[in-house]
């Protein structure tokens, strides 16, 4: 019983990006939830894949460029003299 | 992706007549993600600003050839996604994860991870030492995997956006996806184990 219960456990595998997208297929979807209810070890796979994705994009810093490094680009790219690039 | 909106204002004409404005607009309004795509590709500050200098220089010298086809957001993250990954191939030409096919064939990752550390208090996931266990986590990614996480789930793209970009099938987007996930998730599994293992003792 076992050995079939893991067998099911990465058959499922593969789906489990797409389900914590939300873009899984309907019926995929319900055999995985499914399955989710019976096993402990696939939900906290789960759940700890949707956490991960969640902590790096909260970590993504969505600030602009450090000035410097803006300074050097327009520099490069000759546009320095563009007024509209000095902010 | 919010400049993706502000970018198709963007007049393809304009650039490949050469106006230098709409250029410098265009700058303005990419530099910033390119770098950061850059820096997580890279991991270091210097490299990133390679990447972007290179980046935007190429873009100047291939105007000509650019046809519109994509949006110039996407044709951009193109060049620079493939400068990034000359200078990973330049710097050390073997793979991290040894076991990992580049390509992402092959059977999936079994997990191997599983303690459900979700409910650790919020501030754990926030101190500067996580911070570096996220960025170094990506790091260990072979590059194929890495490029398609950080466009899909740090850039939030779409799969669609991804593939095209990328130049990839959706399906390869998906799959390289997936596995990106998984190791991701292992590896940030074994360092919050640990935590959730200190908070136990407290």
């Amino acid at each position: 019983m076992k050995h079939q219960h893991e067998h099911e456990c990465s058959d499922l595998l593969g789906s489990i990006s797409e389900y914590v997208d939300g873009s899984l297929r309907e019926e995929l979807c319900r055999e995985l939830e499914q399955h989710l209810s019976e096993c402990e070890d696939c939900r906290v796979v789960v759940n700890t894949m949707k956490k991960t994705i969640e902590l790096y994009q909260t970590d993504a810093p969505k600030d602009g460029l450090p000035a410097d490094v803006r300074q050097r680009l327009y520099k490069s790219l000759h546009l320095e003299d563009l007024p509209h690039t000095l902010h | 992706m919010k400049i993706e909106t502000a970018v198709t204002d963007i007049s393809v004409e304009a650039l490949k007549a050469g106006d230098r404005a709409e250029f410098a607009r265009l700058v303005d309004l990419a530099s910033a993600p390119i770098y950061r795509l850059g820096l997580k590709m890279l991991g270091n500050p210097q490299d990133a600003e390679d990447v972007l200098q290179n980046t935007f220089l190429k873009a100047l010298q291939s105007l000509g050839n650019f046809e519109g086809r994509s949006s110039p957001l996407t044709w951009l993250y193109r060049i620079a996604v493939n400068e990034a990954l000359m200078l990973i191939r330049r710097q050390k030409p073997q793979v991290e994860i040894a076991e990992e096919p580049q390509d992402g064939e092959g059977d999936l990752p079994t997990p191997v991870q599983l303690t459900d550390w979700c409910c650790l208090p919020e501030s754990d996931f926030l101190t500067a030492e996580s911070k570096r266990a996220l960025d170094a986590a990506i790091l260990k990614l072979p590059e194929k995997l890495r490029v398609v996480f950080l466009l899909r789930d740090i850039e939030g793209m779409s799969i669609q956006e991804t593939s095209e970009t990328l130049n990839l099938t959706e399906t390869a987007v998906k799959t390289r996806l997936l596995r990106a996930r998984l190791h991701l998730r292992e590896q940030l599994s074994s360092y919050f184990t640990d935590r959730l293992a200190e908070e136990r003792v407290k």
